[in-house]
């Protein structure tokens, strides 16, 4: 690749990227993501049968969910950020990672660090209680000092760049890294009760509390798994599809319009709460107003294939990373269709609620991160190719059916679910009891977890897929069909 | 820069920069997208003309056209729902339990309702529709009851509760630990079991365990084993078990009693309340 740097500027040295960082990001992000699926399929099947809770405390719903969401998202989707904004801000500006091999080493170990401390904690019981921001002061006080490296860092890069501006993916990890750590340190300011012990308690009370922690909660959603994997978009689109950025002027208009809007969404948690009613207008509205914000995205990402449509057909790894851009384009507009408050009426405390998160999660994170994956190791470990695109293919079709499976399931569950509380007769007396509800959604709790085990599967061909092509190994395939009309190319 | 290249596929000028090999085109917005965008903010600049909205610097809040509140809703819908449903709690109030079950139209009404409160109330112990569940939770559908099932004695038990210490009315009943405590030996706890055994007609007689069971069964559940609900004796003869009807169960059971407990409804639910789920568990199938 320094080639095609010192090709760029005729006059420029080739520059030494620090990619032995992004190789490590790169491992620990398909390591943790396994582990995530993992637990994952674990507390699906819980929820099934409960008697897999094994009437142990370690091993209870309450404390493995955690796990399996931190594991998801900080651990796999923190990672891939990690791998990928590092690797792209040292290529879009021309210039290595500020701080060195140095610099890598401690925000690779120090991050690890924050993962295996806030999950050991969960294990044993020590939690904050508030979701998505588990991990107690000690975690936090850490996982703070690492973020500001991580800004130090990115920020450092791109103030060396040798280019006159800068990449549009580079404005979206730069809005994550800095609006995280906002979010970090106001949701968990606390007290701890003694130095040594790992009690603390939030300086917020009551639903001042709540409000602030789906202010972080639903902008961890907006700038980790959304801005964060917009910038991801931004650069490995265009690179595996070979073609220019749609827009440029999307690009501006939604990166601003989204970084506005989203960061008032949050009271739309808080609907038919103790929140005033004012609060949960603007709620609502501001996540009404972010579908076209959200979707200019998914448009960029869409279109950018303009010309090059067939390619999906014969190139797996692009399949990806298209179709995890139509499904954050399904999810973000389902986002505030739920977020008005009659549907959220309907929606809230249901299975829909767990559909919607994970057609996201699965759907636009994970795979739009996979892609990333299998574009990032030839290129790392300098390989030609990957060891098989078959296995993608593999991997590709597993997946997405174990997706389908589950978000149809925790549709049909969540909206009976929902349905079935609010069913009464003109008396007004409740048509169902709660554990009624629960014998209802047996079944698709159960596919559920099935869709869970399939995507769990496809992972697991991931990995294999990897550690061949690290090993410098090629598979030897059949090329795959071309589109209709090219001729002769049937197999 | 030789000005911006135009892109041959789609004949879209870029914008003349490159990154890393990557480049971009100077594609306008697209317009169905920009409407849609403006749409949405009309819709919400509209809404907040309806609805409580913007906090104001000198307090309070913009309210909006009608000053429409979500407290003042359900306030109003909770207000006409107890309005619709008055004419028939006072009747339930006012009415006997023993009359209301002759009154056809009042019995669907309160059973209805009981069995809702039922629901949210006793089925995580009775299990949905009163079917029980193992380990001491008593099915509510049959015709054996510990504590009597008429009317009267449901009405006390839901009411007061049993075995807690919240109720000082509550049933109160206890089995002696008679193994655990070393009132009898282990081959006399055997020899009783025999002789229950033989009172279900499941075995042969036992002499000695006839005679233990006159000294310390009988008297609260009979000579025969038929029980005594004014005690909370169960009955010891037929095909249902609190605990289990195995040998060792039994046995378990006599060497060191498990005890249920209820909690007192009277407080939690209205008197009405109580009515209702005493109607709904009367006629779930062994009403006395």
């Amino acid at each position: 690749m320094s080639a095609v740097a010192a090709a760029a500027g005729a006059t420029a040295v080739p520059v030494q990227y620090d990619e032995e960082t992004i190789k490590k990001f790169a491992i620990a992000t398909v390591f943790w993501g396994v582990v995530g699926f993992l637990v994952g399929v674990v507390i699906a099947w819980q929820l099934a049968f409960p008697l897999l809770n094994l009437d142990l405390e370690w091993t209870t719903f309450g404390r493995l969910r955690p796990v399996h969401t931190s594991a998801v998202i900080f651990a796999f989707g923190g990672n891939a950020l990690f791998a990928t904004s590092l690797y792209v801000v040292q290529r879009t500006s021309r210039a290595p990672l500020f701080g060195g091999r140095a610099m890598g080493s401690f925000l690779f170990w120090g991050y690890q660090a924050v993962i295996v401390m806030a999950a050991v904690g969960y294990v044993f019981g020590i939690s904050q209680g508030k979701e998505y921001a588990e991990p107690e002061w000690y975690v936090d006080l850490w996982l703070t000092i690492v973020w500001v490296a991580y800004l130090v860092a990115f920020v450092g890069t791109l103030m060396r760049r040798q280019e006159p501006h800068i990449y549009v993916a580079n404005w979206f990890y730069l809005a994550f890294i800095v609006t995280i750590a906002m979010l970090h340190i106001v949701n968990n300011l606390a007290i701890p009760v003694s130095v040594f012990g790992t009690k603390s308690y939030i300086v917020w009370a009551g639903v001042q509390d709540a409000l602030t922690q789906w202010w972080y909660g639903h902008n961890a959603v907006g700038f980790f798994l959304t801005a964060g994997f917009l910038g991801m978009m931004y650069y490995f689109i265009p690179k595996q599809a070979e073609r220019p950025v749609y827009s440029y002027r999307l690009s501006i208009v939604h990166f601003w319009t989204l970084i506005f809007l989203y960061i008032w969404a949050g009271p739309h948690h808080l609907h038919y709460t103790a929140l005033p009613d004012w609060a949960q207008t603007l709620g609502m509205i501001f996540s009404v107003m972010l579908w076209m914000p959200s979707w200019g995205g998914m448009i960029n990402g869409v279109m950018t294939l303009s010309g090059a449509w067939d390619k999906l057909r014969t190139d797996p790894v692009l399949r990806f990373l298209v179709v995890s851009v139509a499904f954050y384009g399904m999810s973000t507009f389902e986002g505030p269709l739920m977020s008005i408050k009659a549907v959220n009426a309907l929606s809230h405390f249901t299975d829909w609620t767990i559909g919607h998160v994970h057609s996201g999660a699965l759907g636009w994170v994970a795979f739009i991160s996979f892609g990333a994956m299998y574009y990032l190791f030839p290129k790392l470990w300098k390989r030609e190719r990957l060891y098989s695109l078959r296995l993608v293919t593999y991997h590709f079709w597993i997946s997405t059916i174990g997706i389908v499976l589950y978000i149809t399931a925790m549709w049909i569950s969540g909206i009976m679910q929902g349905l079935m509380w609010r069913a009464f007769d003109q008396l007004g007396y409740l048509q169902y009891s709660f554990i009624e509800t629960v014998e209802a959604m047996h079944p698709y709790y159960v596919i559920r977890a099935i869709g869970g085990v399939l995507f769990l599967l496809g992972s697991l061909i991931m990995v294999y897929n990897l550690i061949r092509t690290v090993r410098g190994d090629i598979r030897t395939e059949a090329a795959f069909a071309r589109p209709i009309g090219a001729l002769g190319a049937a197999e | 820069m030789a000005g911006p290249e135009v892109d041959r596929l789609t004949g879209t000028a870029t914008t003349g920069h490159e990154w890393d090999g990557i480049r971009e085109l100077n594609t306008p917005l697209p317009k169905w997208w920009l409407y849609v965008f403006y749409a949405t903010i009309l819709f919400s600049v509209v809404y907040c003309f309806f609805r409580p909205a913007w906090p104001l610097p000198w307090g309070g809040y913009t309210t909006g056209f009608g000053s429409w509140s979500s407290r003042a809703d359900l306030n109003e819908r909770m207000a006409a729902l107890e309005q619709e449903r008055a004419v028939w709690m006072d009747q339930i109030r006012d009415t006997p339990l023993d009359q209301i079950v002759n009154n056809p139209d009042l019995l669907t009404v309160a059973t209805v309702g009981g069995r809702a409160i039922f629901g949210d109330n006793c089925a995580p112990c009775h299990g949905t529709g009163g079917v029980g569940r193992p380990g001491g939770f008593p099915v509510l559908l049959d015709d054996d009851w510990i504590w009597g099932g008429t009317l009267g004695d449901i009405h006390t038990t839901v009411t007061h509760g049993i075995r807690n210490a919240a109720d000082p009315d509550a049933r109160l009943s206890q089995m002696p630990a008679y193994g655990a405590d070393g009132i009898l030996t282990r081959e006399q706890i055997a020899a009783v079991t025999d002789h229950l055994f033989a009172l279900r007609g499941a075995g042969p007689e036992n002499p000695a365990g006839k005679e233990i069971w006159a000294e310390n069964c009988a008297a609260c559940h009979g000579d025969l084993g038929h029980g005594n609900p004014e005690l909370g004796a169960p009955n010891l003869v037929d095909q249902i078990w609190l605990y289990g009807g195995s040998r060792a169960e039994i046995m378990a059971q006599i060497t060191k009693p498990r005890h249920g407990v209820m909690p007192p409804w009277a407080g939690r639910l209205t008197d009405e309340q109580i009515k209702q789920v005493t109607l709904y568990v009367h006629q779930l199938g062994g009403g006395q």
